[in-house]
């Protein structure tokens, strides 16, 4: 196993996929995914983490999926933070994962 | 009196429930919850679109699961329903909530919270790690949206859940590589008499165990978690434990569910001031309720696993019982007294069956005591155990939220909820006080964190 790299995707899917694939929009990079999913799922379902943790140099993958830890925020391309496991993923939805708080961070 | 405003937050076993007391006796109720759906955890219902039958998805539970969503459907035209709003905040007779970004002021005259529980969690080196999740996240993502949270997943921590997660993630398919249990065997045995209070809910533990280790699951009890190995950017890569003889065991995975039990989300009551007890049993702080429910506040009650974690059934009788205690002290209708007297007695059964979990899956609140210094305690921060121990030896903050307000330990985005145990724990040991002198992490508003522009928007209506 890589130890090393982060994994291709962190979620697996174990039925209900007979639903209609949709496509979301990673950091600007297409994503498949279907519909039901939660923003979490879809993401996750594509590569191995929501965010990078503003304290530390670890990335996150959520937590407690029910909405009470706040680890799985992301951004939509406005901007608006979105709690990911408690938002319904939509066809065409632009994500972007590195907040603005990190970014401030790193160039202060 | 007129048409009485009551207010439930909750739409689980005890929210629904405590409608259903209330639509049964003329009363039309507003019920908020933050999810999109009814159910609330334990029987949270899956998105439209999804297929899986009641069975597959509740396994022994299916017909309660059932029932409840039922009655909830039943009850949909009859009550005011508030999905996805976050109560977030409480005054005397007014309920704060916020929609989509919307604040609201919902006026009441009794306010009955149903507003269930989250994991409760003790740290282990590597549970910032990408790829470690709590036990109901575990849960929620095969049950509510048909995935497992790793290609190879280790359960850990105690409690009955740890068993019924780590076996319907066996059904389901998934790849279950270990359930490491905090809690020695001989523990369940001492327990027997207090757990036989409901021979149902044993009978079926046993049955899960059993159905694990048929299918070839390393099953190990008495382990003390060493670390969840990995990597910052990779995540979560394995797990080691120690077991009763002090060996260390290996294992690989991508994926770690971590649960201790249960602790009760009882922000709206501390905001209210309701009066808090120290329960030794669990020990944690819990708000004080009379046997039907009534709070130290007037006018408030509370019931289900927001303030006894009794479980699902205790839940949706403590529910009902509540709203009649409701509607009797309102002046609307005086409680059947034979029914109270039944709920009564189902709800002192769920108590001892309660304290029986308690004596065979306990707190390993000396784990926390024993974590290494490096430890991240709190992971929104990533305030370690060193960090917080020298709050107290240094600092002298022998109160939880003095080290709060000096470390930061319990103060990020989940405002304690993950951490603020363990953290008192570690208090309580570095001091060299017993824990209930720690206190707890005091619940503010906003219960949740929310977007300033929402509540400038409610300001200017």
């Amino acid at each position: 196993m890589d130890s090393k790299n982060p994994p291709e995707r962190r979620f697996v899917r174990l039925g209900e996929t007979e639903r209609r694939a949709i496509q979301v929009w990673i950091d600007g990079r297409p994503a498949h995914a279907l519909e039901g999913d939660t923003l979490l799922v879809a993401l996750l379902s594509s590569r191995g983490h929501l965010r990078h943790s503003e304290f530390s140099d670890g990335v996150r993958s959520g937590f407690c999926l029910m909405g009470a830890c706040q680890d799985c925020w992301v951004r939509d391309e406005q901007g608006q933070r979105l709690r990911s496991c408690s938002t319904p993923a939509r066809d065409g939805m632009r994500i972007l994962t590195s907040a603005q708080e990190v970014e401030w961070a790193r160039l202060a | 009196m007129g048409q009485a405003r009551i207010a439930i937050v909750g739409a689980g076993p005890a929210g629904v429930r405590a409608a259903q007391a209330l639509v049964e006796r003329g009363v039309r109720p507003v019920v908020v919850d933050e999810g999109r759906r009814d159910g609330g955890q334990i029987y949270r219902r899956q998105p439209d679109g999804f297929t899986r039958p009641y069975a597959k998805l509740y396994g022994t539970e299916a017909d309660k699961a059932q029932a409840l969503h039922r009655s909830f459907d039943q009850l949909r035209d009859r009550i005011e329903w508030r999905a996805e709003t976050l109560a977030w905040h409480l005054e005397p007779h007014a309920l704060h909530v916020v929609r989509n970004g919307e604040a609201e002021v919902l006026p009441f005259d009794a306010l009955i919270v149903c507003s269930g529980a989250t994991d409760r969690l003790m740290p282990v080196p590597g549970w910032d790690l990408a790829g470690c999740y709590s036990l109901g996240a575990a849960q929620i993502s095969l049950k509510s949206q048909a995935c497992a949270i790793g290609r190879r997943v280790v359960f850990m921590g105690t409690g009955p859940l740890l068993y019924l997660v780590a076996s319907q993630y066996v059904a389901a398919g998934a790849q279950v590589e270990a359930v490491l249990d905090t809690s020695a065997s001989v523990l369940r045995l001492r327990a027997l008499p207090r757990l036989a209070a409901r021979p149902g809910a044993l009978l079926n533990g046993l049955k899960l165990v059993a159905s694990l280790r048929r299918a070839g699951v390393h099953v190990m009890t008495g382990v003390t978690p060493v670390e969840i190995g990995g990597s910052p950017r990779r995540g979560v890569t394995g797990v080691r434990v120690r077991d009763g003889r002090g060996r260390e065991h290996a294992f690989e995975c991508d994926a770690v569910a971590l649960g201790y039990h249960l602790r009760s989300e009882a922000q709206l009551a501390d905001i209210a001031r309701c009066e808090f007890r120290f329960d030794a049993a669990s020990r944690q702080w819990l708000p004080r309720i009379d046997q039907d429910g009534r709070s130290s506040v007037k006018g408030m009650y509370l019931a289900g696993d927001g303030v006894r974690l009794s479980g699902a059934d205790g839940a949706e009788a403590a529910g009902r019982l509540a709203a009649l205690t409701c509607l009797a002290d309102l002046g609307i209708e005086r409680s059947d007294r034979a029914e109270v007297v039944q709920l009564r007695a189902a709800l002192d059964k769920m108590e001892r069956f309660r304290q029986g979990l308690l004596q065979a899956f306990p707190w390993p609140h000396r784990a926390a005591a024993a974590l290494p210094d490096s430890t991240v305690v709190c992971r929104c921060e990533v305030v370690t155990a060193g960090e917080l121990r020298t709050a107290v030896s240094e600092l002298g903050a022998c109160e939880i939220n003095r080290a709060k307000a000096l470390c930061r330990v319990g103060m990020g985005r989940c405002q304690g909820r993950y951490c603020g145990h363990a953290a008192a724990e570690i208090v309580a040991h570095a001091a060299g006080i017993p824990l209930e002198q720690v206190g707890r992490i005091r619940g503010q508003g906003p219960v949740k964190p929310l977007s300033v522009s929402a509540l400038a928007v409610g300001g200017a209506e």
